[in-house]
């Protein structure tokens, strides 16, 4: 069913159709303005305009402005100038929608989860099935959670300013120091002959004071990955809103939380509004407090995010006790590849505060000889003691 | 015929396969006047859009390779420091000094243009390709957005310095970071893709005519089944131009007819250890036999 859409006799007309067109794909999260909207109908001024082939190709470059918009284009395209979209489906009441009205997860009770408690924090032997050993030791667990846990009880705004705070002297900390840019300074290695010429003027050509430049101290970029697994919980209060903290004071920081899924929450960490940008991540986060698969996670940054975002200028924080359930070699190799693209890799893990810690952890103690810092977390307190020695990160 | 499928006959002459797409964004760009942003992995054949549009229009290309740190000197314009100098000495020992010196050592003749400056002030309109923006910093970003929109650079010195043509912008991005939505928005966009058997088959033949159909085949086969391996660097279309040119050199007419010479011309598309430890001959092998 290719046919055009038949637009009713009242409608105004081509233009007005190509503004409902950029309406249609605004409220499908593309980011369009007005100005976008009158390029559109000139762009199809350049064009067969009866053409749909032509239409569709225009339309897209015009409006498009990244992979993902260019990936659905053609659906939103078909979906409002053929047929086959304009059918909207009536929405039939459910007979039984009486059924988990109070709960925020759309998952179904199947009453296989209450079953499985008690043994969450159990080895997990590798065959499925979680056992009790009563030794009531913290390991991890391959168990997947299912329920949604709602951000909004862990952090609160003022814990998320406080992180902030935190975040930004941490990052002040770690500066980059290489840079091919020179700006305007006192001391410096480099004469500004930019200067040097124009003050010499007045001296008969004769440079007398010399204006020298230096190499700005640029803050590196910060990329952070949270463990949220099942032993992690307790902690994820303060690593949540250090990572809240850190998105929102520092613009090319970017932030990850895994468990036995990787997840990129900067996007959401980023929203104006703290509180719905914990809202946002509660749906991302399904899975929270589940098993914990470092090193497939980890692998999987290092083949898909690191290529884009991780560079020699970045450092990568991991915020993990190191309680793996995949092999310790997939811990190595993974932080061996990130390692490849020349950033620092600082682990920080809430164990190590203890009393006595020693990283017997399998994980842990591969992921070791790949660590440029391997330093304990658990409070903001100890995250902001860290800022002395970061500087040499 | 419409314009924008001469546009795609103009690039296939000049031996640039282009996408419906990308021919389109093409055509609507030069159009509206407005820049083109062209995103995509590495070796998709961004960069070679700019210079075959180049040929095409007959008009030069001028580059802007972006880095990180590059500035305005870098990339607008800079003083001639060293003639500066030396022409302040000479006007002192010819007495001269004050506004006469100052107005001729800040005048055209020790301008230094850079790739943008240079690009505004063509008679005819160039083709400007920006190369790599995402490597660029965000302030430079920022101030690209202004002229790319005005045309007009100011030096402080001598003023306000008008495009006499507007050249045409060509922004390539691999995606090193995000670029600003400002940017984008002001941008026509196409996405490159990897070319489909089709396309890659016609690059292949545009641009090495004299190859046997056969082992043209094999050849874009082979690729295209590389590209699905998991690699580190997914080979490119100037990788398997390379690939051809390599067996070809070496007077081959099928690729499983020498083992050697097939795992000595990998060298071609595999271009990182793990990489090549990836794809040992057995599986160069099974790619190659699958592609025949």
């Amino acid at each position: 069913m290719t046919k055009v859409t038949r637009f009713s006799g009242r409608d105004p007309g081509a233009s007005a159709r190509i503004l409902g067109f950029v309406a249609h794909l605004r409220e499908h999260g593309f980011a369009l303005g007005v100005s976008e909207t009158q390029t559109a109908v000139e762009a199809l001024t350049h064009i067969k305009a009866v053409d749909m082939t032509e239409v569709f190709l225009a339309l897209k470059s015009v409006c498009a402005a990244c992979e993902d918009d260019a990936k659905r284009f053609q659906m939103l395209f078909d979906a409002y100038w053929r047929n086959e979209g304009r059918i909207r489906s009536k929405v039939v009441k459910s007979p039984n929608n009486n059924v988990a009205k109070h709960t925020r997860t759309n998952q179904e009770d199947t009453g296989q989860q209450s079953a499985g408690t008690g043994e969450i924090d159990s080895p997990d032997t590798g065959q499925g099935d979680a056992e009790s050993d009563g030794e009531g030791r913290l390991v991890a667990s391959g168990v997947q959670n299912m329920m949604k846990k709602d951000m909004r009880e862990l952090v609160s705004p003022q814990d998320i300013q406080d992180a902030a705070l935190v975040a930004r002297r941490m990052a002040d900390a770690m500066r980059d120091r290489r840079s091919r840019r020179r700006i305007a300074a006192r001391k410096g290695a480099q004469l500004d002959f930019r200067k040097v010429v124009r003050q010499s003027l007045s001296t008969g050509g004769e440079p007398i004071r010399l204006p020298r430049r230096r190499r700005p101290e640029r803050p590196v970029q910060i990329t952070a990955l949270c463990d949220v697994s099942g032993s992690m919980t307790v902690y994820s209060r303060v690593f949540l809103s250090f990572l809240a903290g850190l998105i929102r004071t520092d613009s090319t920081a970017d932030a990850y939380l895994f468990h036995t899924r990787l997840a990129r929450i900067t996007g959401a960490l980023r929203d104006d509004d703290p509180l719905r940008a914990l809202n946002r991540l509660t749906l991302l986060a399904d899975g929270f407090g589940g098993g914990s698969k470092i090193g497939t996670n980890l692998d999987l940054f290092a083949r898909t995010y690191a290529r884009r975002f991780v560079s020699g200028r970045s450092v990568v924080i991991i915020l993990s006790d190191g309680y793996d359930t995949d092999p310790p070699a997939a811990l190595a190799q993974a932080l061996k590849d990130i390692k490849k693209r020349g950033c620092k890799i600082i682990w920080l893990n809430p164990l190590k505060g203890w009393k006595d810690y020693a990283p017997v952890a399998a994980g842990m103690a591969a992921a070791l000889p790949y660590l440029d810092m391997f330093a304990a977390a658990n409070t903001l307190e100890s995250l902001a003691k860290l800022e002395g020695e970061l500087a040499w990160v | 015929m419409s314009d924008w499928t001469t546009l795609k006959l103009q690039l296939a002459e000049r031996g640039y396969i282009a996408s419906s797409d990308l021919a389109m964004a093409l055509h609507i760009s030069l159009k509206l006047g407005r820049p083109l942003l062209l995103e995509g992995a590495a070796g998709v054949g961004k960069t070679e859009v700019a210079r075959t549009l180049a040929a095409a229009l007959d008009t030069k290309l001028i580059r802007l390779q972006c880095y990180e740190g590059l500035d305005a000197g870098h990339a607008i314009y800079e003083w001639n420091y060293q003639r500066q100098l030396l022409a302040i000495r000479a006007a002192a020992e010819d007495g001269k000094t004050g506004k006469a010196v100052e107005e001729r050592i800040f005048s055209e003749e020790f301008l230094l243009e850079r790739p943008l400056l240079q690009a505004i002030r063509q008679d005819k309109s160039p083709v400007l390709l920006i190369d790599e923006i995402d490597r660029a910093d965000q302030e430079f970003e920022a101030y690209l957005m202004e002229v790319l929109s005005d045309f007009q650079i100011s030096v402080p010195e001598l003023g306000t310095l008008t495009a006499k043509s507007r050249p045409y912008v060509i922004l390539t991005s691999n995606g090193t970071r995000d670029l600003s939505d400002a940017l984008r928005r002001r941008c026509i966009y196409a996405y490159v893709e990897y070319p489909d058997r089709a396309t890659e088959l016609a690059i292949l033949a545009a641009r090495c005519p004299d190859i046997d159909g056969k082992l043209a085949a094999q050849i874009v086969g082979f690729v295209q089944a590389l590209r699905k391996e998991e690699l580190e660097k997914t080979p490119g279309v100037a990788e398997m131009l390379d690939f051809a040119a390599a067996l070809t050199g070496l007077g081959i007419n099928d690729l499983n007819e020498n083992l050697q010479i097939l795992r000595a011309t990998l060298v071609t598309l595999l271009k990182t250890q793990s990489d090549r430890a990836n794809i040992p001959i057995e599986v160069a092998q099974r790619l190659a036999g699958k592609a025949a």
